[in-house]
This record gives structure tokens, C-alpha cells and sequence, in this order.
């Protein structure tokens, strides 16, 4: 049992398979449009819509075809996931299950990150308990042909193998570097195959949408983010944990229910995220907004945001797979940049140069890492310059 | 029969390649269990998975190199990982990590002289709510103080002496 911290979420009452059992017998066009229906949109940051991959996936003209399920949660301030596969691995799968058969699926595999090795015992009790229930393997709940089931992979510490190509990669056997794109791993993924790459977070949704409908999940959230997200909140508030909210939710309210009203900024989405200053607490978290993976990062009154830049920097300057230049150079000059702020020895007209150089990284970078490593540099140097200019040691 | 470490190895990997099938998608498993049961990958372990695969030993080390939890050089039996990310770095992960150094005798990045402890940072572990955290081995340790660290590392060791004396 993990003990985190959290409100009632929606899986603790979902009925075993009750999604799964209500799709067996469907087409999958049918079950495409089901979650097509409910604006269901990936949960792990990107916010693509699910319907539109599996629909490409399932589209693809291939025998063998994969569903990975993406468990490298490696953002900083993220730990839903890991919550999620603790408590409610079964819907887990189960989405997984429901989206094989959307697509004509064989293989699935969970890329587990290499620190949740941890996990690994209780998930393949729970994946041997299904195979037992005719959950997995042939046949599945008797429909003719279906056969499907799913493997363990683990990572091995890299934060890039999250991005979807990159993981890919990593499962090929290859450095975890990510691809270009086109192709799109639905239509060469793993091994060439079709590969649909879900957020664990998505396919739990996708196993209650089946269950309770495409209405029931619209009945949250906003228009064009609709229903529930899971954020992880750590930092300065009394109770820090996984939380479950509609899309919409503005940055007050979860500071609310997190006690942590006091705050002088939120980190939205990690740190390839944005940081939102005080007075912009009554932002939405949604696709119209701020979209996220759910990491919320709260900083108190006496934190000093240089500090809070440079270790996101580090953390990005290690991270950085070294293959295009803008993200491994780019990321390097910005840290330095901060030791010149942090000694006081920074110009304005250099601060603005760093600034300059941020934003040709998001745009020349080749995956997402580079594309929104510069984020937290630009929000903090546009929202707490009085913070960073002149210090003295 | 008499076996030397190298015979051992070679009769493992083989082991490993058969179980996770002779392509390139068996690199990274193969190369966890020679990590977990070796505690490093060496060149000559590199050599022999490249020609089990049919690559070539550079697209091995290429793989080794990149991720943080695979290495090459020697480690300590118990690798002691501490988060450096940012909330457990707001949690107060720096007095943890000096006092890190101080039991064990050595800074981040080295390993003790008895080959017992490897000290490392990493990144974020997704513990973010029970910071500062740490991994030894596979094992996770949440809401780690400076004065908890000396137990954690007796722990270690005593596990380690029970494992040597049972087996």
C-alpha cells in the first residue's frame, strides 16, 4: 500500500473490467469513437488525443502491432503513476487490454522507469491473476481471435526514454535517443510495428470511460479539456500527494485543497513546465491554459527562485540525451548564465542574450526535452528579475 | 567442478540471451541482469553479449555509456543513490547528502575502499511527496534525515554479513 497523500479518486471505485466486459463484443471503430467521444486526450502532458493515435494505429496496415503503456514517469514532481500502479494496476492493464483490441493489437509491454523495480513483484502477481481470469492471453473473455498479453520492461535511468520515440528506442535495444518524426511510432513503432505509447493515467481513464460511458467523463472538466486529471503536488503545502481534479481547475483551488494558499509561485508541468507567479493563481490547468502532465511544484514565501531555476538546469544538463546541439549546448550556456546571475556578474544585456538563445532552443530543438527545457529560465527571468539582477554573496 | 568468473559469466549471459531471444530488443535485459548480478559491465562481458547478438562491441558500449543505471567501471556492492531533484532538494536533501559523506568516508561519485558503497546522485525518483529520498539498490528510502543515515548503512552492512555467513 502506498501511502500517499490523496483526495477520493475516481479508480479506487471503478469495478473490475466492467470496461473491458462492456467492449468485448464491440467493433473496434466502435470502441475508437466511444473514446473519441469522450475528448480523452493524453495524460502525460502532450495532451494528444487518444482516439486520433489508436484510430492511425489501427488504421496501419501490419499483422503484429504493440501497445506500450508509458510508466517512465520521470518528471520532476511527478508521481501519479506510480500511485496509480500500486493501487490500481488491474485498470491499468485493463486499458491497455481494451486498447489492443481497438487496434488489433498482440503485444503490449509497460516501460517501468528502473526506479519503481520496487513495484515489479505486486504488477506481475496482478498480471498473472489476469492471464488466470482469461483477462490476457487467448481468447479473452472468450472472443474469437483476440489474444493479447503483456510484458515488464524496465528502464534504465534515463529521463529522455519517456519521450516516445526515445522509449521506443530503448526498448529496441538502441541509446535512448529520440527519432524524427514522421514516422510516428502508430505507424512505425517498436521493431517497425504500429505502436500506440499511452500515459499509464490515460489507459486508467480509458477503462472507466468504458465502463461508465463517454457522457459521464465529459460531464467534467472543460470544453476542450474534458474530465478528470491526476496531479502530483510535493513542495511547500501542509499535504502533498496525488490529487484528482476536473481539467479546468485554476492553480488557487488545488493550493487550496493542498494547504498551500501562502505560495509565491507554482511550478506547472515539472520542469519543462512554466512558473507561475502569485498573482497569476487563478489560471486554469487545461489544454486552453496551462497543459501539464500533472506535476505541480509549490514554492513558499522564503524560496529563492535562482535556486529553484538552477537545479531544473542541472537536472536538464544531465539529462539532455546530447544529440542535437541546441539541447545539449543550449542547456549548458543557460546554467551558466545562472552561476554569472548567482556570483552577480550577469548583465541585462547578457540576460537578454540567455533569453534570446531559450527561445531558439524551443523552437530548434528536436524533441520535446530541448523544446521546454528553457521554459522555467524564461518564466522566472520575465516574473522574478527583481530577484536575479545585481545579488551580492 | 571448478569454475572461474569468466566461465560464469560467459554460461550466464548465454542463459540471458536465451531467455530474452537473440536480438537486438534483449540488449538492455540482458545487460540489467549482468549489472544487477556483477554490480558492472565489463569489456569482456560487452564482447561477449555483441557476438551473441551479432553487433558489433562498440554498439554495446553505446548503450552502456547512455543510461545512468548501467556501468562499466566497478561499483559497491550497495549503490546509494540520493535524489537531487527539486522538491527533495526543498526537503533538505543537502544536509542528508554531507552527512552521507561523512559515514561513509568518501564524496558523491566514489566508492568506498572495501567495494561496499557506491555514492551517487540521480534525478528525480517520483517520491517528490515524501522527500528527501534515496535508493539503495532497488530499495527505496523516503523522508531520509541526516541522523537516520547511519541506520541505513548499518542496515546494509548487517544484511550483508547475514547474506555471506548463509551462503
Amino acid at each position: 500500500m502506498d501511502t500517499a497523500q490523496m483526495n477520493s479518486i475516481v479508480f479506487s471505485t471503478a469495478s473490475p473490467d466492467a470496461g473491458l466486459k462492456s467492449v468485448i463484443e464491440k467493433n473496434p471503430a466502435d470502441i475508437i469513437k466511444l473514446i473519441g467521444d469522450s475528448g480523452l486526450r493524453g495524460r502525460g502532458g502532450a495532451g494528444f488525443p487518444t482516439s486520433m493515435k489508436w484510430r492511425f494505429a489501427s488504421e496501419a496496415k501490419n499483422d503484429e502491432k504493440n501497445i506500450v503503456c508509458n510508466a517512465d514517469e520521470g518528471e520532476p514532481g511527478t508521481f501519479k503513476d506510480r500511485l496509480v500502479l500500486s493501487e490500481y494496476a488491474d485498470i491499468v492493464f485493463e486499458g491497455m487490454t481494451i486498447a489492443a483490441l481497438a487496434v488489433g493489437a498482440q503485444k503490449g509491454i509497460l516501460y517501468l522507469r528502473g526506479e519503481y523495480t520496487f513495484l515489479v513483484a505486486s504488477l506481475e502477481s496482478v498480471l498473472a491473476d489476469r492471464r488466470e481470469k482469461n483477462l490476457l492471453g487467448k481468447n479473452i473473455l472468450g472472443r474469437d481471435g483476440f489474444d493479447f498479453d503483456i510484458e515488464i520492461r524496465m528502464g534504465v535511468g534515463a529521463y529522455i526514454c519517456g519521450e516516445e520515440t526515445a522509449l521506443i528506442e530503448s526498448l529496441e535495444g538502441q541509446r535512448g535517443e529520440p527519432r524524427n518524426r514522421p514516422p510516428f511510432p502508430v505507424d512505425t513503432g517498436f521493431l517497425g510495428q504500429p505502436t500506440v505509447v499511452n500515459n499509464v493515467e490515460t489507459l486508467a481513464y480509458v477503462s472507466c470511460i468504458a465502463a461508465k460511458g463517454p457522457e459521464w467523463f465529459k460531464g467534467f472538466g472543460t470544453e476542450k479539456s474534458t474530465g478528470l486529471k491526476l496531479f502530483s503536488v510535493s513542495g511547500d503545502c501542509e499535504k502533498p500527494g496525488v490529487y484528482e481534479f476536473p481539467m479546468g481547475v485554476t492553480i488557487a483551488e488545488l493550493l487550496k485543497a493542498v494547504e498551500g494558499e501562502g505560495a509565491k509561485a507554482v511550478q506547472v508541468g515539472g520542469a519543462s513546465g512554466q512558473c507561475v507567479p502569485a498573482e497569476e493563481f487563478g489560471r486554469r490547468v487545461c489544454y486552453e491554459d496551462i497543459a501539464t502532465g500533472g506535476s505541480i511544484i509549490v514554492f513558499g514565501q522564503e524560496r529563492d527562485m535562482l535556486c529553484v531555476v538552477k537545479n531544473f538546469l542541472e537536472f536538464f544538463v544531465e539529462e539532455s540525451c546530447g544529440q542535437c546541439t541546441p539541447c545539449r549546448e543550449g542547456n549548458a550556456k543557460l546554467l551558466e548564465g545562472i552561476e554569472l546571475l548567482e556570483k552577480g556578474k550577469c548583465s541585462m544585456t547578457y540576460l537578454k542574450e540567455l533569453c534570446s538563445l531559450g527561445e531558439t532552443m524551443q523552437l530548434a530543438s528536436k524533441c520535446g526535452l530541448g523544446q521546454s527545457s528553457p521554459n522555467v529560465f524564461l518564466s522566472v527571468a520575465k516574473h522574478f528579475q527583481c530577484e536575479l539582477m545585481g545579488r551580492i554573496n | 567442478m571448478l569454475t572461474t568468473e569468466r566461465e560464469q559469466m560467459v554460461s550466464d549471459i548465454n542463459g540471458w540471451i536465451e531467455e530474452n531471444g537473440p536480438d537486438r530488443s534483449s540488449l538492455i535485459p540482458v545487460l540489467q541482469e549482468v549489472q544487477k548480478k556483477y554490480g558492472r559491465i565489463t569489456s569482456f562481458s560487452m564482447q561477449k553479449i555483441a557476438d551473441l547478438l551479432g553487433i558489433h562491441p562498440v554498439e554495446v558500449y553505446g548503450v552502456v555509456s547512455f543510461y545512468s543505471f548501467l556501468n562499466n567501471k566497478p561499483h559497491g556492492r550497495f549503490v546509494i543513490r540520493l535524489c537531487q531533484t527539486i522538491s527533495c532538494e526543498m526537503a533538505g536533501k543537502a544536509r542528508v547528502a554531507r552527512q552521507l559523506e561523512n559515514d561513509l568516508g568518501i564524496e558523491f561519485g566514489q566508492t568506498t575502499s572495501d567495494g561496499m558503497f557506491t555514492l551517487e546522485w540521480t534525478s528525480c525518483m517520483g517520491m517528490c511527496d515524501k522527500g528527501p529520498a534515496m535508493m539503495v539498490n532497488d530499495q527505496v528510502f523516503t523522508k531520509v534525515t541526516a541522523e537516520k543515515v547511519h541506520n541505513i548503512i548499518e542496515g546494509c552492512k548487517q544484511s550483508f554479513s547475514a547474506f555471506s555467513f548463509s551462503s
